[in-house]
């Protein structure tokens, strides 16, 4: 392949390489979510749109960077990236300890860090570049995989301690999709599907109070419409009865007279819904299919199995951001507490949002790089 | 390597393959879902959500008033100011208050409950701080506006009866709705909504409410309302007319003054009520802004009962006033004649007991019209021991006494005409002659209200129709038959002649100066009324106390005077109004109701529609065509 290019591009040819229709895909997505948040403020930019946009101003950059940098230093930092979030992870779970309640985020100064959104990223890495080290029959020997059990588990074990069941769970799904691609055996997830199964009921003891309410509600928000099951109730009913083409932008009744709560954040979609119609939703996740689709495109394209396991690692991660959003708010999953990307109101998951996307374009711009084992040219 | 990279990617492919497909299967299911919800149920969901947005708030409609027979308002709404806070337009609600207490002086437990109040509500719900605000109030806090941020006046409405305590019973009052009187009518359960506590308010609760109106607004999910996006005005109640005369119940109502007592005045040929005066009273104004415990319990225990409506819901032995019925049934049973005498000699054996004459020197020979004018107890004795209690039973009850009149203000009392078979029934113990006499003069067991009197009086001068006694002109269908010379009263069926005889006999009362109200008969030459003096024994005067001299009716104490009792008609020709008086433990019927009647009975002539306004359609009378009756 290296006559057809290099395997090391010029910065230069990185910048004309890059993937610039993905980066329209992704302004056209936040633009609609500023959209929304101009909306959800009752047809103003403040507080949430105006902010957004600047957040969203950094993030691009960021992801811009991302994608430049050389992906074996994405290798070779993979596990200090892996330990730095888990100490930080670890620094929150402290404080939180210590008696600033139940926190999950460090207060940077100009901006609130949650680390167990950049968590994700970082098991992603983490759990690319020890496959990478592995042939497929390799990997999925038991001795091989008790170290990226550990990668997996360890931030679950401090997440669950928050407590963030949403997370918890969202992490155990990334690491599962990283060993399915990395080469573990199918009897192994059986293995662990059985395991789940019969820890279900001692972990349910371990739920707090207002988690077991949460699935109760879940499983029927029709018997409480006032308490628990209000927000689901709400959001279905302004699902519903935005119809077909919705009831027009700035129109959303359930939105703007508050019957829908977190209409800015984890409910975001259901005024979109509203206001849009089906004809909104549907081409909302269309728009999150094409974005997917890109990403497991590139992940098809790139010859080393770190990028490959990273992009499609990345893409798994954002699929489950929106399928477990929008099942949410649609009734389908419990109210976890899951940001629907590039759209809600927030920081640290448009970051990280961004610098998946980031990392995913680095795998694009690498794509033929053949990487040995302990990350060097081959 | 190459052949072990090539494998990897291989089985990567397979894999991510797999995942992909998954993924793109979720994404459909999540399409699904939605078209789902925005489709199949998406009319379900509109509903609910319009149910969400808009909530129906009530305008309660304006009470309707009640007016009097010459459309003179009676009971009217008066505009009630309040001064109400909003905690969200107000920077420092303490100080506010405390300036506002500058103005309108709030005190320190007020504001402890408004403070805890506002606490309480949503901030931007207005609480109300003060009701019922004077007019120069109001004025003030329009002008100090600037210092009270969040400080707005409202208008509603609130009763009010212009006359005050004059028609108290007869009006009655409103009051908030009582959990009991809740029917699931979403209007009483607003704040600050009253219903009809008693009285004509209570009776024509219905017309007088109206119906209440809606305004659907558009609220948030706290309540704050955005808009309104629909109105439907109610129907305002209905005004109630009735057949009284203010003025002349006002004018009664002085008349009575201190004394507990009543006066009823009844047109005779329709039985509207022109004036139904109770005293004491009480200030009906008082129970809409809510009384005291203490302002509850002055009126509940007083021993004149000002709650109480003594015209229809007092009841009274009749004394003399009930000589008319005995002496009806004598002559209807054909046992006397106008000519019969007997002979009073101050009393009268029956068996071992001695029943006293009023004159204890007695009458001598009486006829009827001796009997009635000077009012003999023995002539009754003589001629209620001929015809028996029975026979005089029924005739009371032909006059409408002993029963409820069926009046359209709640309250009504019976009173009682005792029978042989009622004291079997009730007491257990047989009748007995000397009961009899007793009966025979309106003692002992015969209880009447001052309506009752008022009704037989009217009945025995209207050629014996059976009136019934009204307030509200609402049965004006009736007084309409009237007018169009269709009685719909039915006869009582007693002899015209009797009749004559008996009225004949009531002249004379205030007629000939032996006339026990010869002194109350009314001097001016265009003016006359007849009737018949009562005086009822409120305690049994003991034998060894008429030994020793009965003592005068002005040393005993209040409770046990006699109670002095008055029935008359006017004027003597062509009757058009009935009357009675009755003052508890006033004395005697002579000196203390028959001058009141006489004076409230120049005051109705003086006031009679046809001399006020001739050929005017009068409540209660039917206008010009009844002139010619």
């Amino acid at each position: 392949m290296a006559q057809f290019g290099t395997a090391q591009p010029t910065f230069r040819q990185k910048l004309l390489r890059l993937n610039w229709e993905l980066v329209l895909l992704i302004i056209l997505t936040a633009s609609i979510g500023f959209a929304m948040l101009y909306s959800a403020a009752n047809g103003n930019l403040d507080p949430w749109a105006s902010r957004q946009m600047s957040r969203f101003a950094v993030g691009l950059a960021m992801m811009l960077c991302v994608a430049l940098i050389d992906i074996r230093l994405w290798l070779r930092t993979a596990y200090p990236i892996y330990a730095l979030c888990l100490g930080l992870l670890a620094a929150v779970e402290i404080m939180g300890s210590i008696g600033m309640g139940a926190q999950r985020w460090l207060n940077l100064g100009f901006f609130q860090l949650q680390p167990s959104e950049v968590m994700k990223i970082a098991v992603i890495l983490a759990l690319a570049r020890y496959f990478h080290g592995f042939d497929v029959d390799e990997a999925g020997r038991l001795r091989n995989l008790w170290i990226p059990v550990l990668i997996v588990v360890a931030p679950i074990a401090l997440v669950l301690r928050q407590p963030d069941l949403g997370t918890a769970m969202t992490v155990a799904m990334v690491g599962g999709a990283m060993f399915w691609l990395g080469g573990a055996r199918l009897w192994q997830f059986g293995v662990v599907a059985a395991g789940v199964a019969a820890a279900v009921p001692v972990a349910w003891q371990f739920l707090h109070a207002y988690q077991k309410q949460r699935i109760f509600t879940f499983l029927s928000p029709e018997s409480d419409p006032l308490g628990a099951g209000y927000h689901i109730l709400q959001s279905k009913i302004a699902l519903g009865s935005g119809g077909m083409f919705g009831k027009g932008f700035l129109e959303g009744t359930q939105s703007h007279l508050n019957f829908l709560p977190e209409k800015q954040t984890d409910f975001i979609f259901t005024m979109l819904a509203e206001e849009f119609g089906l004809i909104g939703g549907v081409g909302l996740i269309a728009l999150y299919g094409l974005l997917i689709a890109y990403g497991i495109f590139i992940a098809f394209r790139c010859r080393s199995q770190f990028a490959r396991l990273l992009a499609m690692g990345l893409t798994v991660n954002f699929f489950l951001y929106v399928f477990i959003n929008i099942a949410m708010v649609m009734g389908i999953l419990p109210v976890v507490g899951v940001p629907l990307p590039l759209i809600s109101y927030g920081g640290t998951a448009m970051l990280t949002v961004l610098i998946g996307f980031g990392l995913i374009m680095s795998c694009w711009l690498h794509r033929d790089m053949y990487i040995n084992r302990r990350g060097g040219l081959a | 390597m190459n052949s072990r990279d090539n494998d990897r990617q291989k089985f990567f492919t397979r894999r991510a393959a797999l995942l992909a497909g998954g993924q793109f299967g979720l994404l459909t299911a999540l399409v699904g879902r939605m078209y789902y919800l925005q489709v199949v149920e998406s009319e379900r969901y509109q509903t609910l959500a319009e149910e969400n947005r808009i909530n129906m708030r009530l305008i309660p409609p304006s009470r309707g008033r009640i007016l009097d027979r010459f459309g003179v308002p009676v009971a009217v709404n008066q505009q009630n100011y309040r001064v109400l806070i909003k905690s969200e337009n107000t920077p420092d609600v303490p100080a506010v208050l405390d300036r506002l207490a500058m103005i309108i002086s709030i005190d320190a437990d007020e504001k402890a409950r408004i403070l805890k109040e506002i606490r309480r509500t949503k901030k931007f719900v207005p609480v109300t701080v003060r009701e019922f605000l004077e007019w120069e109030d109001v004025a003030r806090l329009e002008v100090n506006a600037p210092d009270l941020p969040g400080v707005t006046i409202d208008v509603g409405e609130r009763r009010f009866y212009p006359n005050g305590i004059a028609a108290a019973h007869v009006l009655g009052y409103v009051g908030a709705p009582r959990r009991e009187d809740l029917t699931g009518d979403p209007l009483l359960e607003l704040p600050g909504f009253r219903i009809g506590r008693s009285g004509i308010e209570r009776a024509f609760d219905k017309p007088l409410r109206g119906s209440a109106g809606a305004s659907q607004l558009e609220v948030t999910a706290v309540g704050r309302v955005i808009r309104e996006l629909d109105r439907q005005e109610g129907d305002k109640g209905r005004d109630v007319v009735l057949t009284m005369d203010m003025a002349l119940q006002r004018a009664a109502m002085r008349r009575l003054g201190e004394e507990a007592g009543s006066v009823v005045v009844m047109d005779v040929a329709t039985g509207g009520l022109i004036v139904q005066a109770s005293t004491p009273s009480f200030d009906p104004n008082a129970f809409t802004e809510g009384l005291s415990n203490a302002q509850w319990r002055a009126l509940a225990d007083n021993e004149r009962a000002p709650l109480r409506n003594k015209a229809i819901a007092g009841e009274y032995a009749p004394g003399s006033t009930f000589k008319m019925i005995v002496a009806l049934a004598a002559l209807e049973e054909g046992v006397i004649t106008p000519r019969s005498r007997y002979f009073c000699s101050g009393h009268m054996e029956v068996g071992d007991g001695r029943f006293h004459c009023w004159r204890r020197e007695g009458h001598g020979h009486v006829d009827l019209e001796r009997g009635i004018a000077e009012s003999c107890d023995v002539y009754f004795y003589e001629i209620a021991r001929k015809i028996g209690i029975d026979t005089i039973a029924k005739m009371a009850e032909r006059f409408g006494l002993g029963s409820k009149l069926a009046l359209d203000v709640p309250g009504e009392r019976s009173g009682l005409i005792p029978t042989k078979s009622w004291k079997r029934a009730v007491i257990g113990q047989p009748w007995v002659l000397g009961e009899t006499l007793v009966a025979g003069i309106g003692q002992g067991f015969v209880l009447t209200t001052p309506l009752q009197l008022a009704t037989m009086t009217a009945r025995m001068v209207n050629g014996g129709k059976a009136v019934l006694p009204h307030l509200a002109r609402d049965r004006m269908f009736r007084e309409d038959m009237i007018a169009r010379g269709k009685p719909e009263y039915p006869s009582i069926n007693v002899d015209p002649a009797h009749l004559k005889i008996l009225m004949d006999t009531m002249e004379k009362v205030t007629d000939d100066p032996r006339g026990t109200a010869h002194a109350a008969r009314i001097k001016r030459p265009d003016m006359s009324m007849a009737g018949k003096t009562g005086t009822a024994q409120v305690r049994r005067i003991s034998l060894r106390e008429r030994e020793s001299g009965v003592r005068k009716n002005e040393e005993l104490p209040w409770r046990f005077r006699d109670h002095a009792l008055f029935v008359g008609y006017a004027p003597i020709e062509n009757p058009r109004y009935a009357i009675s008086v009755v003052v508890e433990h006033g004395g005697g019927g002579s000196s203390v109701a028959a001058p009141i009647a006489r004076d409230v009975m120049i005051e109705t002539l003086e006031r009679d529609p046809a001399r006020l306004a001739p050929g005017a359609d009068v409540a209660g009378l039917g206008g010009p065509e009844r002139q010619g009756t």
